[in-house]
């Protein structure tokens, strides 16, 4: 098992967040969390690799134990990417400064090796000829590719996406999802937070309903999309379809 | 004050210079000193623990209360009560740096807190240290942003270093005063001529820090066009 989530609980002042989220990740799976906004999903990705403290629970990467105040948190955070919604790629550098800046300054890369490093992962996301351009001279797409590029250089044992593709506009997204789709199928292990319900039921192993800080049902696409169980993964998913018009 | 006696500060103007230099080394000392103080006690006051926060905000607090006049006598008077004699030009450096750093430290501060929260969350989930993030993703965007605020500053301190003069640096105005003792008609032009020489240096400095913005710009933020 690469990941396991034992009862997670986050509270926010009187809201809580998270209340109790068990779930695990085999290698090179794919899973994808959705559910309405405010159920704590990103608040669940971020208390993976503790961007955010929980308040309780557990989390292992294969055998050690995130959550636990010995271990050291730079050290496991390199061994996870995140892809975050707004991209935040850092304003002040180039694309390929930005897929170099964690290989020389965390894995200690000489600069020769990170740069070929970093151009073999632009070049995956299909923006080697982007590699001297500033975050603010490329298109949303274009960033969060990079952003994507920067989380694999690291050489991930599991990358997190939160939302990556509701910042974008509709005809950007399109390029994000391609290259997630090869990045699941070249066997990546894989947590998205998204809406993108064409993309869960095509690459996801599993769904995961989250409602309220809570999974509510999960299970593989075929069965949660065609047959959900629980009325609020019904009432959710015919919600998803109006908005979205139903699947592509 | 007629021709004769301009011509007389004029044929001074060497003096005069050497006064200037003076107070380019004060201003060198100081704005060093205040850099690098400012910086830390601005990182400390944003990301630092609590205690050490407070401390950078008590230390802010207070070399910006005190009259520079005021530090530069404590600075001078104060040590030599204790039999530490300091030189005149130390002295002046180190209160007129410690006052540049606490005002230094806002201006990065307020920097660094402009910074987008999202920069720092993106440096640690790399797996940076705070400290590190800091280093290379924070500071570099905030030290950009500082240089409007920082060429304030600068024009602040520069003409501060003139306050030197009253624990007996022998700096520009002090060269100035002599010029007006040696003749009492030399007063008014030489101190025109010590403003007119301000007014350049101000100009020069400003001018080099618009060219260094220009040189740091990083596309998506705004430039003085």
């Amino acid at each position: 098992m690469l990941l396991r989530v034992e009862d997670l609980h986050k509270r926010y002042g009187k809201e809580e967040v998270l209340r109790g989220v068990s779930f695990s990740l085999e290698k090179g799976e794919t899973k994808v969390i959705i559910g309405p906004s405010g159920t704590g999903k990103s608040t669940l990705l971020r208390c993976i690799n503790r961007l955010t403290e929980p308040d309780r629970g557990r989390v292992f990467l294969e055998d050690v134990e995130i959550t636990s105040p010995r271990v050291n948190i730079n050290k496991i955070r390199a061994q996870i990417g995140f892809v975050f919604q707004d991209f935040n790629l850092f304003t002040h550098l180039t694309a390929l400064d930005n897929v170099r800046l964690g290989l020389m300054r965390v894995k200690g890369l000489s600069k020769k090796e990170a740069t070929e490093r970093a151009m073999r992962e632009l070049a995956r996301v299909g923006l080697a000829d982007k590699a001297k351009a500033y975050p603010a001279e490329l298109s949303g797409g274009q960033q969060q590719r990079v952003s994507i590029a920067r989380a694999l250089a690291m050489d991930p044992k599991l990358i997190l996406f939160d939302e990556p593709t509701s910042a974008l506009d509709p005809e950007l997204i399109g390029e994000v999802l391609s290259v997630m789709v090869e990045l699941a199928q070249s066997g990546m292990t894989m947590l998205v937070v998204t809406h993108e319900m064409g993309f869960a039921r095509s690459v996801a192993d599993e769904i995961i309903f989250m409602e309220k800080g809570v999974i509510v049902e999960q299970g593989p696409p075929e069965q949660l999309f065609k047959s959900p169980k629980h009325p609020r993964t019904v009432e959710f998913l015919r919600r998803i379809t109006e908005l979205y018009g139903g699947e592509k | 004050m007629s021709l004769e006696h301009w011509l007389k500060v004029w044929a001074s103007l060497p003096v005069l210079l050497q006064g200037l230099s003076v107070n380019l080394a004060l201003l060198g000392g100081l704005l060093s000193l205040g850099f690098f103080l400012g910086l830390v006690f601005a990182v400390l006051e944003v990301y630092g623990p609590k205690p050490l926060r407070l401390c950078a905000a008590l230390y802010s607090w207070v070399f910006r209360s005190i009259p520079e006049i005021l530090l530069l006598l404590l600075m001078w008077f104060g040590p030599a009560q204790f039999g530490v004699r300091i030189a005149p030009f130390t002295a002046a450096v180190l209160a007129l740096g410690l006052r540049s750093s606490a005002y230094q430290a806002q201006i990065f501060r307020g920097a660094l807190q402009a910074v987008p929260a999202g920069q720092m969350l993106a440096a640690r989930a790399l797996g940076l240290s705070k400290f590190q993030a800091v280093r290379h993703v924070l500071l570099p965007q905030a030290l950009r942003l500082s240089l409007a605020g920082w060429g304030n500053e600068f024009a602040v301190v520069l003409k501060d270093t003139t306050l030197a003069y009253a624990v007996g640096v022998v700096e520009v105005m002090r060269q100035a005063r002599y010029l007006g003792s040696r003749e009492m008609p030399l007063t008014l032009p030489a101190y025109i001529t010590v403003a007119l020489l301000f007014l350049v240096l101000t100009y020069a400095g400003l001018f080099a820090l618009g060219a260094l913005e220009k040189r740091l710009r990083i596309p998506g933020l705004e430039a003085r066009r």
